[in-house]
């Protein structure tokens, strides 16, 4: 196949796709939506062609090639919340991160759960710049007490169901939302907090809520939960994926089950890879999240659960709030911070270029990892893949500043940091829909 | 270089404060107290200040307090509390400070529920604010009118050995207290429920008891603590009974104090709960004077935050 059959060439880049194992430099044929030939022998030289005078040619020599990174964790507020953000907002600032996929969660206001709702996010997702797939909801009205109609959230192209922002805090109902949701092949995502310890609290209970006299939510609240859920999914063999795994315990927790075969997986957001507790000593509400920034040996700990396995998955938990309800004492502020657009720096900044990860590891962890778990037919680059692309260029410096960020909203505690890497151009369905 | 002024055009906590600029406070206060103890206890110091006082929390001795060393020092003011204020409206603290400010003030006090919020508002205004206490965090005004009334007493607080007593966790008079001793070289120890412990106390440089009778052992003050109520419907204590016999302050287990020992509460005093009456009332007890001092502290801060250097004539 030549150029003239292809719409778009990727042409030099350091192709690295875990989902297909291909690690080496590649020319990327795409044709219209799908790909449609990897070259590794016969490649394109760069020098001979004038990029100019041939703007089907992208030059990514010096740059990483992976397939579309995928976030399973994503809040994009509408229903309810337009001022905060919109799918079409959120998909800007997902494309302009470098992903290709965004999963949206259920907690909106209605919440996201019953057909007809998912149809919603559905039909307005077709405008979006990414690919959204819908999470719905596991309880009616998020309540925790009677299971949704599962069969006809899935029907509609729900691929997963979760009560996220908050537990299923009755045990019998989880239970029974895992074994229905077995019976659909759906996984469930479990929010663990258990409410009672973490009642009142604002911030991880530890040294510097001591300091503060913040009312402290217990690292034990998580982890009490995260147990419950392992013993659940043992016991109803269901499907249970832990999101944004906090604490130094739960990942321990997490490691034995799986060592004793147990069928569970799990995420951790860059902001508890690289973020403590101490930046709360500024009062500063961006930093307020739940569950909450935790202490060192918590992010020494994720980082290890991230290298040996544990975590399958990195996820932003992208959570935007208006700025007027996160202008106020720190009690008052609503928790959650944005992070599409900060996430695959933090990656590179701090696992790859601390030798936390290998960029495989890396990538797999935001693109093949989450599409398994999730079921979903994306995820790695191969012949007839669609032409979802993200191209990193892993050795821009860049200085995080949130009113550039492209989310409607500008929460973000990382204001200010110096970070390495960005996504450099990425590519929906054969389509540029960013590039640096 | 001896310090003429304050750092800061705000006073939010004592952690972090050097033990000059305390003393600096301390010894202004010195004159201001003389001032009170005159016929006339009326000085023009701040005449054509307007200071506001906001309450969003329930306060009798601090807001009075604050409003007596206002009123002492000429200064006008106003006070408000959260229940009648437009707080019920669903305004913002960032909306109410603005606005008070944009009628032209000085200086605002202010009480606070949320740990933080007067440091948010100081962040958000141009005048000087007064923390009168935040959450369970700080209680600067309180800490430096205690450290007024042990320095009246021992000249020196250095090698002092001090102890808190009671709901450490909800304190924010323990914590001031704390980071201001430290800085008088105070030696500090803390006693109370397992409960009302906070994560990690010892990780402040206190040392940390559950038992009472050992931690009074050689102690030269005691600073009791308010117990509330609310503490057993939450769950951290089966009965004020019990707590009162745990570590309520008795007149039998003063014996086991350093000669010339001291007795002190912030108020309101629970008599009969964390301390016994016979305690509070007796001649080693400073409750009042710490009240009484607490006018002259307050004056030394209003005049040393609007501008005022050295000591008063």
């Amino acid at each position: 196949m030549s150029k003239e059959t292809s719409d778009l060439i990727i042409a030099g880049g350091k192709l690295i796709d875990p989902g297909s194992g291909l690690n080496k430099i590649a020319d990327i044929y795409i044709k219209g939506k799908r790909i449609s030939k990897i070259e590794t022998k016969k490649l394109i030289d760069l020098k001979k062609v004038k990029i100019a005078e041939d703007e089907k040619i992208i030059n990514a020599s010096g740059k990483i090639v992976a397939t579309g990174l995928i976030d399973m964790h994503t809040h994009l507020r509408e229903p309810g919340r337009e001022d905060e953000e919109t799918i079409y907002t959120g998909s800007q600032a997902a494309v302009a991160g470098g992903f290709t996929c965004i999963c949206c969660m259920p907690n909106t206001d209605p919440p996201i759960d019953d057909q007809e709702s998912v149809n919603f996010v559905y039909e307005r997702a077709r405008k979006a710049l990414c690919k959204v797939f819908c999470i719905g909801a596991a309880t009616k009205g998020l309540k925790g007490q009677e299971l949704t109609e599962m069969a006809d959230l899935k029907d509609a192209g729900a691929v997963a169901v979760t009560d996220d922002g908050r537990p299923i805090f009755n045990s019998r109902i989880m239970r029974h939302c895992l074994e229905y949701s077995k019976m659909l092949n759906l996984p469930v995502i479990s929010h663990c907090e258990d409410l009672d310890l973490s009642s009142g609290g604002v911030m991880h209970e530890g040294y510097v809520s001591t300091l503060l006299g913040l009312p402290g939510i217990p690292s034990l609240a998580e982890e009490i939960m995260v147990s419950r859920d392992i013993k659940l999914a043992e016991f109803t063999s269901g499907r249970v994926h832990i999101a944004h795994v906090s604490t130094k315990g739960s990942v321990e927790i997490i490691r034995a089950a799986k060592k004793k075969g147990i069928n569970v997986s799990c995420e951790a957001t860059p902001h508890h890879f690289s973020l403590t507790d101490e930046l709360i000593k500024t009062f500063n509400t961006n930093a307020r999240v739940n569950p909450p920034l935790r202490a060192q040996k918590d992010v020494d700990e994720i980082k290890k659960g991230l290298r040996d396995g544990t975590i399958d998955c990195i996820a932003t938990d992208h959570a935007p709030h208006s700025i007027e309800e996160k202008d106020v004492e720190f009690n008052a502020a609503p928790p959650g911070l944005v992070g599409l657009e900060t996430a695959l720096g933090l990656v590179v900044t701090e696992l790859i270029n601390k030798n936390v990860l290998s960029w495989e590891e890396a990538i797999a962890k935001m693109t093949i990892n989450p599409a398994r778990i999730l079921n979903l037919n994306l995820g790695k680059i191969e012949k007839e893949s669609p032409a979802d692309i993200t191209i990193i260029d892993p050795r821009i410096s860049w200085t995080v500043d949130i009113s550039k960020l492209k989310s409607k909203s500008k929460n973000s505690p990382f204001e200010g940091r110096k970070l390495t890497g960005k996504a450099w151009m990425t590519i929906v369905d054969g389509k540029i829909v960013h590039r640096l | 270089m001896p310090v003429t002024k304050l750092k800061s055009k705000d006073l939010l906590g004592l952690e972090g404060m050097s033990k000059q600029e305390i003393d600096f406070i301390l010894d202004t206060a010195v004159s201001f107290k003389e001032i009170l103890e005159r016929p006339i206890r009326k000085v023009p110091t701040l005449r054509g200040v307007t200071v506001v006082n906001l309450f969003y929390e329930p306060s009798t001795r601090t807001r009075i307090s604050f409003e007596l060393a206002e009123k002492r020092l000429s200064a006008d003011l106003v006070s408000f509390s959260a229940n009648t204020s437009s707080v019920q409206k669903g305004e913002t603290l960032k909306d109410t400070v603005k606005n008070i400010e944009a009628m032209k003030i000085d200086m605002v006090v202010i009480r606070h529920s949320a740990s933080g919020a007067p440091h948010f508002v100081a962040s958000c205004l141009d005048s000087s604010v007064v923390n009168a206490g935040d959450g369970a965090h700080e209680h600067p005004t309180q800490a430096l009118l205690d450290l007024f009334t042990l320095r009246e007493k021992y000249k020196d607080l250095k090698g002092l050995r001090i102890l808190i007593v009671g709901d450490i966790l909800h304190s924010r008079v323990a914590r001031s207290n704390i980071w201001g001793f430290f800085a008088m070289g105070a030696e500090v120890a803390v006693c109370g429920p397992s409960t009302l412990m906070p994560y990690e106390m010892e990780k402040m440089g206190v040392e940390v008891f559950f038992d009472l009778d050992k931690a009074l052992e050689g102690r030269d003050v005691v600073m009791v603590l308010r117990i509330q109520l609310e503490r057993q419907q939450g769950g951290l204590l089966p009965s004020l009974r019990e707590y009162a016999n745990l570590f309520g302050i008795t007149r039998e287990r003063l014996k086991r104090l350093n000669k010339n020992f001291t007795i002190m509460h912030p108020g309101p005093i629970n008599r009969g709960v964390e301390i016994t009456p016979e305690v509070a009332d007796g001649p080693y007890s400073v409750i009042l004077d710490q009240v009484t001092n607490g006018v002259a502290v307050r004056m030394a801060i209003l005049y040393l935050l609007s501008g005022g250097e050295e000591k008063v004539e």
